[in-house]
C-alpha cells in the first residue's frame, strides 16, 4: 500500500519549498536591487531584503530610463506584443480554417509553405530579413518590429487540429439553415474556438514580449526600443558604471506584464500549452 | 453556397474564397520567410567584395572554408556542449520538482503557481538576472562564493561563464518543463501505482519501472524541444552576459551568426552558417513530427 505518512509529506514539502526558493531567488534578487542605491550595489554584499528606493528608482526609470524613458519602451513592447499576438491568431485562424474546409487546387501545397516556417525561427535568417526589411522601409517602425515574426506555423496546425474535431453535424447544420462558410465561421467555429484562441493569446503575447534579437536589429532610433532589449544598455559597458538599480527596475517592470498574463491566465493557459503539443 | 463531401469532410465549395483567407499568412510566409531564406542561401554562395559593392559568385566555398575553420568547429562543439548541459538541467530538475509535486496531497496547484514565473521571463532578462547575482565585483553570488574561498569571475574564466549561461538558460526552461512533466505523471493512472505497491515494489522501483516509461512521449517531446529551445532561443543570454566570451567559450552558433554577419560584416560566411543550422533547425523538426506527433489522431 503506498502510504502518506506525515514525515514523507513534511519532507516532500520541505524540498519543494527549498526548491521554489532557489526558482524565485534571481527575481527576488533582482527587485531588492531595483529598491536600493547604486551606491548598496557597488559595495557587496547586496541587502536581502529590500531598500527604500522603490518609487524613486522606478520613477526615474520609466521617466528618464537609460536611452529612452522606460515608459516609452514599455508602450513600444505592448504595442509589439500585442501586434504579434493578434496577428498570427487572426492570420491562422482564417488559413486553418481555409484549409480544412474548402478543397481547393494548390491547398495542400499551402499547406507545406505554411510548415516550412516551422524550420525558419528567425534566429536562421537574420541577415536575409534584415536586408529586406530595409528595403521594404521597415526599420524603426512598429511593421518592421512585428511582421516579421508574424506567419506561424504552430498557431495554423493548433486550430487545423481542433477543427478537424468539429463533428460534421454542426457544419450540415449551419448549411441547412441556409448559412454561408464565413456565417459558419464567425457564428460557430469561432465561439467554440475560444479557449484555444485565450491559450494561444497568453503563448503567443509571451513570445512576441520576450523578442530580443529581432528588435535589436530592426530598431536603431532609442525611441523605438523596446523593453527587453532596452536592459542592456543600463548595464556596464565597456568605460562606464552603468547604473543597476535603473536596469534592475526595469528588469522588474520588463518582467510584469508577462507574469501578469500568465498568472491571470494560468488554468487556460496551461491547459492550451500542454494540449497544443500533443 | 455549395458544399459537399471530402474525406469524410462536409467541405464548402467556392471558387475564391480559400484562396481570399489563406493569402495573408501565405503573403507574410513568402515576403518574410521564402524570400530571406532563398537569399540566405544565394548569399552563401557568393563572396562580397572588401568594399560591398559586388560580389562572386564562389559555390561552395563559403562552406568548405566554413567547416575547415577551427572557430567554427569549435562553436559546433561549443553549441553541443551548451545544449546538452541546458536539456540535462532543466529536465532534471523539473522532472525532481515535478514528482515532488504530484506527491503531495494538497498544493500541487500553489507550487505550480509559484514554479511558472520563469516561464514568463524573457531569455535576455534571465541573463541579466543571471548576471546581477553572478557578476565578479558586485554580484551576491560572487560574493558568497568569495566567502567560502572559491574567486568566481567568469569574465575572465570561459568554463565559467559556460556554466553561467547554462545556469540562466536552464532556469528559464524548468517552469516550462515542470508544467509537461507535472500533466504527465498527473494523466497515470493512480490504480498502477497501487497495484504495484500491492505486490510490494518500492518507491524506487515503482519510478523506475512503471512511471518513467509512461512518462517517456513527454520526455521525448521535451528533449527535442529543450534542444531547439538552447540552439535558438538563448541569444539573449549569450548577448547579456558574455557576448560569446572570453574568446570564445560561449560563441554558440546562432551568436555566431550573429557576430560574423553584424559585427564582422561577412556576409557570405554568415550567410552559409544561417543555411547550416536551417538544415539543423529541418532535422530536428523532421525528428519531432515523425517521432513525437505521429501519436496525434483526430
Amino acid at each position: 500500500m503506498v502510504r502518506n505518512n506525515r514525515v514523507g509529506t513534511i519532507l516532500t514539502h520541505a524540498l519543494l519549498i527549498t526548491g521554489v526558493a532557489i526558482m524565485c531567488l534571481p527575481i527576488w534578487l533582482t527587485f531588492v536591487g531595483s529598491t536600493v542605491t547604486q551606491q548598496d550595489i557597488v559595495r557587496p554584499p547586496l541587502p536581502i531584503l529590500p531598500g527604500g528606493h522603490l518609487i524613486e528608482n522606478y520613477r526615474n526609470a520609466l521617466f528618464s530610463g537609460g536611452n529612452a524613458p522606460v515608459a516609452r519602451m514599455l508602450w513600444n513592447s505592448t504595442v509589439m506584443a500585442l501586434g504579434i499576438a493578434i496577428g498570427k491568431i487572426v492570420i491562422s485562424l482564417l488559413s486553418a480554417f481555409a484549409i480544412v474546409y474548402f478543397r481547393f487546387p494548390g491547398r495542400m501545397l499551402c499547406f507545406w509553405t505554411i510548415f516550412i516556417t516551422l524550420m525558419l525561427p528567425v534566429e536562421v535568417r537574420i541577415v536575409p530579413t534584415y536586408e529586406i526589411a530595409v528595403k521594404l522601409g521597415l526599420l524603426n517602425s512598429y511593421s518592421g518590429l512585428i511582421l516579421p515574426l508574424i506567419a506561424s506555423a504552430t498557431a495554423t496546425f493548433l486550430f487545423r487540429q481542433f477543427f478537424m474535431t468539429i463533428p460534421n453535424e454542426l457544419v450540415e447544420a449551419a448549411r441547412m439553415d441556409g448559412a454561408g462558410p464565413m456565417r459558419f465561421f464567425k457564428d460557430i467555429l469561432l465561439p467554440l474556438s475560444i479557449t484555444n484562441i485565450a491559450a494561444l493569446f497568453v503563448i503567443l503575447f509571451i513570445y512576441g514580449w520576450n523578442q530580443f534579437l529581432w528588435p535589436l536589429l530592426v530598431t536603431t532610433d532609442p525611441d523605438m526600443n523596446t523593453i527587453v532589449m532596452g536592459i542592456k544598455q543600463m548595464l556596464p559597458q565597456a568605460d562606464d558604471y552603468g547604473n543597476w538599480p535603473m536596469a534592475m527596475a526595469t528588469a522588474i517592470l520588463a518582467i510584469l506584464p508577462p507574469v501578469v498574463v500568465v498568472l491571470a491566465m494560468q488554468r487556460l493557459f496551461v491547459k492550451g500549452l500542454v494540449e497544443s503539443e500533443k | 453556397m455549395k458544399s459537399g463531401t471530402a474525406d469524410g469532410r462536409v467541405v464548402f465549395r467556392s471558387a475564391w474564397l480559400p484562396y481570399a483567407l489563406v493569402a495573408p499568412q501565405l503573403l507574410v510566409t513568402a515576403i518574410f520567410f521564402l524570400w530571406p531564406a532563398g537569399q540566405a542561401v544565394l548569399q552563401s554562395t557568393q563572396l562580397p567584395d572588401p568594399f560591398g559593392l559586388s560580389t562572386e559568385f564562389v559555390g561552395f566555398e563559403n562552406f568548405t572554408y566554413l567547416f575547415s575553420d577551427r572557430y567554427y568547429r569549435a562553436s559546433f562543439l561549443t553549441t553541443a556542449v551548451f545544449s546538452l548541459s541546458v536539456t540535462l538541467v532543466s529536465m532534471s530538475v523539473a522532472l525532481a520538482l515535478a514528482v515532488l509535486a504530484d506527491g503531495v496531497i494538497k498544493g500541487s496547484g500553489t507550487y505550480r503557481t509559484l514554479l511558472i514565473w520563469p516561464y514568463a521571463v524573457a531569455p535576455a532578462v534571465a541573463g541579466v538576472m543571471w548576471l546581477f547575482m553572478f557578476n565578479p565585483s558586485i554580484g551576491l553570488v560572487a560574493y558568497w562564493l568569495k566567502g567560502i574561498g572559491y574567486d568566481w569571475n567568469h569574465v575572465l574564466n570561459g568554463g565559467e561563464a559556460m556554466t553561467l549561461v547554462v545556469l540562466a538558460s536552464s532556469w528559464k526552461q524548468v517552469s516550462y518543463n515542470f508544467l509537461f512533466f507535472l500533466a504527465g505523471l498527473q494523466a497515470i493512472p493512480r490504480s498502477l501505482i497501487e497495484a504495484a505497491a500491492i505486490d510490494g515494489a518500492g518507491a524506487w522501483h515503482r519510478f523506475r519501472t512503471i512511471i518513467l516509461p509512461l512518462l517517456s512521449p513527454t520526455t521525448f517531446f521535451l528533449l527535442v524541444v529543450n534542444v531547439v529551445y538552447a540552439f535558438f532561443e538563448t541569444f539573449g543570454v549569450i548577448h547579456t552576459i558574455t557576448l560569446g566570451g572570453p574568446g570564445q567559450s560561449t560563441m554558440i552558433l546562432v551568436y555566431k551568426v550573429f557576430a560574423d554577419g553584424f559585427v564582422g560584416q561577412d556576409l557570405g560566411s554568415s550567410a552559409a552558417q544561417s543555411v547550416v543550422l536551417m538544415g539543423i533547425v529541418g532535422l530536428l523538426t523532421v525528428i519531432q513530427f515523425r517521432f513525437v506527433e505521429r501519436r496525434v489522431h483526430y
